[in-house]
């Protein structure tokens, strides 16, 4: 299953619930919006995220349109939205965190 | 508290704090913000800006967004200073949290203590939250 969230961990709590309810096996996780947050290098949220056990997408330009180019984490994949169309059909189902 | 403002004859300048705590484009929070405190500057009151919790994020520098056709409203918190607003106070436990330093700011800010945030909070004769 493809997560998807699109909130602030430092402002709701839906990354922390994907990372403690969803099946890591076949699990992804995919950050949009102000979910990318949750990737920034040295951030609180950085190691739990290493921790997640399942590979981790990032939405480039919504990144970029936060200044966030140069300050991700290493080990988070970019994609773009041509990747976030091939992350849906590549999953059996989806999941949006709202 | 007790001065009315009175603009017609000069008027008392009153303490104005913009508190920013959310993020620059999820929401149109900040956006619709910094609006307010352009118009603010007309009127000549004592008009500071702080950012606390997801605020800090308004001002990382090198914000693009010609992906997500949004309008990048990063460089408007340069202009701030023309308009003679230049208290742009961050709280440093906010920006430290979310992998931060002052080096990725935009502006340059007073950085403080959640304390030292609070005192200047409670020096405020009015306080608007966005």
């Amino acid at each position: 299953m493809l997560h998807i969230v699109n909130k602030s961990p430092f402002d709701t709590g839906s990354l922390a619930s994907v990372l403690r309810v969803a099946k890591k096996d076949g699990g992804a996780v995919l950050l949009i919006e102000d979910g990318v947050y949750a990737a920034v290098k040295n951030s609180a949220t950085e190691a739990s995220l290493k921790a997640a056990g399942m590979p981790v997408y990032v939405l480039q330009p919504d990144a970029d349109a936060r200044g966030l180019q140069s300050r991700l984490m290493d080990g988070v994949n970019m994609v773009d939205y041509g990747g976030f169309v091939d992350l849906v059909a590549g999953h059996d189902n989806v999941q949006s965190w709202l | 508290m007790s001065d009315d403002m009175d603009f017609e004859e000069g008027g008392a300048i009153k303490k104005f704090m913009f508190v920013n705590r959310k993020a620059p484009y999820g929401t149109i929070y900040a956006l619709e913000g910094l609006e307010v405190v352009l118009i603010s500057a007309a009127f000549d009151q004592d008009v500071s800006l702080a950012f606390v919790d997801d605020g800090v994020f308004q001002l990382v520098k090198g914000q693009k967004t010609d992906g997500v056709e949004m309008k990048n409203f990063s460089p408007t918190y340069r202009a701030l200073e023309g308009y003679d607003i230049e208290k742009l106070y961050v709280e440093r436990e906010s920006m430290e949290t979310r992998g931060l330093t002052e080096d990725d700011l935009l502006v340059d800010v007073q950085v403080m203590s959640a304390a030292e945030m609070g005192d200047m909070m409670a020096q405020q004769d009015v306080v608007i939250s966005f």
